[in-house]
């Protein structure tokens, strides 16, 4: 089993606001800065949009992971309040996601603004390195039926 | 009677008995059903055999209503016979429809289930630890039970299913809308909820101010403004993420919505609905400096048994279905 984990690779499907996130992560790009290929991108208006379904979607598709990302609390949210019903609603998730039997850990949310490359970079790093000890979803093997 | 009579069937699979009850709550217009129709297999009032059904010809039965969910061997058994011999078949209340209540079941797998059930309870007297198995031989001979599955299912996800009636059990108004389109032959396209497409809160007498709310309670915590929307008093109100068809009669006398109506109209699911809606209004926001982390998460940790609350009915019917079976 712990061999197996070592050449594992995550998936992470990433949820990234248009006006900071999504911009952190073009800065990465821009300035060269180097991150694991595991996450694939998603760019939504703000991080307010992401519904948890979208999240649900992503593990029963087979994510090992799933980031949200948005702009800085408390005032950065170019929608106002965005920000803060991500982080309601994302918290609430994961109790819901416990009770599925999926780690919580799994789901991430971070603010990360335009000018913060280096974090957005730094993040999945972690997250990363965070799922691979995890090991893979336990849905993997699709959803039940 | 110049024209012929349609053919009616009613059918229980995993479900409590309360459809068959709702049935008989359209009253005196059970007669003109009878008017109309012939029922020709209802086991919880007739005396007819499974064997009955099967004898019947394919597409004998015209119009075939199926309440509660896939559980058992039996339940899926039926259901495919069932599909087989009618031209119509509903999916009649919340547990044919999304799981309903055995639903929740998805939560534990057959071993947990059986072991609450038939051995930890405290009612329970059980000293040999019997537990049901789909055989068994006793000195007459083999006895057989039907298998009992580890997930429950909707019967859409068992067969093909034309209509859906939602509802725990279904109101009356909705039975009785369904009977007339039935009768009318005016049913709408294929797959159709024969429910409104709006909300509950749509339907609901309760006056509705500001939604923001920090302490919520449990219904039994406060005694509710019988005039104000619940959801603002702080009572977990699934209103806003349930479909209405209902006349909101839970909300009438003041108790909250529980959610039976099943998700609105193109919504992925019930739960993330519900989810979306109680963040938005579960609120800290005018005290944006005061905020931290450890306030949010003593807000979000008022709700006790998310998963119970926001996919009470529709847990089979939800993303992921049930919860994940370690293998």
């Amino acid at each position: 089993m712990s061999d197996k984990r070592e050449d594992f690779e995550p998936k992470i499907i990433g949820f990234l606001c248009n006006w900071c996130s999504y911009a952190g992560a073009d800065l990465a790009g821009v300035s060269r800065i180097q991150y694991p290929p595991n996450i694939r991108i998603i760019r939504v208006m703000c991080s307010g949009r992401v519904d948890p379904a979208f999240i649900l979607e992503a593990f029963k598709n087979g994510a090992d992971g799933v980031l949200v990302a948005g702009c800085h609390l408390p005032s950065d949210c170019h929608y106002l309040s965005g920000n803060f019903k991500a982080l309601r609603r994302i918290k609430l998730l994961k109790k819901v996601l416990e009770q599925y039997g999926i780690e919580p850990e799994r789901v991430r949310l971070e603010w990360i603004s335009a000018s913060e490359g280096d974090k957005f970079a730094a993040v999945v790093k972690d997250m990363v390195e965070q799922i691979k000890k995890l090991g893979p979803s336990p849905l993997k093997g699709g959803v039940e039926t | 009677m110049a024209k012929e009579k349609l053919k009616f069937a009613f059918y229980w699979a995993a479900s409590c008995g309360g459809c068959e009850i709702a049935v008989l709550d359209i009253n005196e217009k059970i007669l003109d059903v009878v008017q109309i129709a012939d029922i020709v297999f209802w086991p919880v009032a007739m005396d007819i055999k499974y064997k009955d059904v099967e004898n019947m010809p394919d597409k004998y039965i015209d119009v075939c209503f199926f309440n509660g969910a896939i559980r058992t061997e039996e339940n899926e058994k039926m259901a495919k016979l069932l599909r087989k011999k009618s031209k119509i078949l509903i999916a009649y209340g919340a547990c044919a429809q999304l799981g309903g209540i055995p639903g929740l079941a998805n939560i534990a797998n057959r071993k947990e289930v059986f072991e609450k059930a038939f051995l930890k309870t405290f009612s329970t007297h059980n000293p040999n630890n019997v537990i049901p198995k789909t055989r068994v031989t006793v000195k007459e001979g083999e006895l057989e039970l039907p298998e009992f599955y580890d997930t429950v299912k909707t019967l859409d996800q068992t067969v093909e299913v034309d209509y859906y009636v939602p509802g725990c059990p279904p109101a009356v108004e909705r039975t009785l809308y369904a009977l007339e389109t039935i009768a009318k032959g005016e049913l709408p396209p294929k797959g159709s909820v024969l429910a409104p497409l709006k909300s509950v809160c749509d339907e609901c007498p309760r006056k509705r101010e500001e939604k923001k709310i920090s302490k919520i309670y449990r219904v039994y915590e406060k005694t509710p403004d019988p005039e104000r929307c619940l959801l603002e008093q702080g009572i977990l109100c699934m209103g806003p993420a349930t479909r209405g068809g209902c006349g909101a009669r839970c909300l009438k006398v003041n108790m909250p919505c529980t959610g039976c109506g099943g998700p609105c109209p193109n919504v992925p699911e019930q739960g993330a609905a519900m989810i979306s809606a109680l963040a938005s209004i579960l609120g800290l926001e005018e005290e944006k400096e005061k905020y931290s982390e450890e306030e949010v998460e003593k807000l979000i940790s008022q709700i006790k048994d998310p998963l119970g609350t926001f996919y009470m009915y529709a847990l089979p019917a939800s993303i992921l279905r049930r919860k994940v079976m370690k293998k």
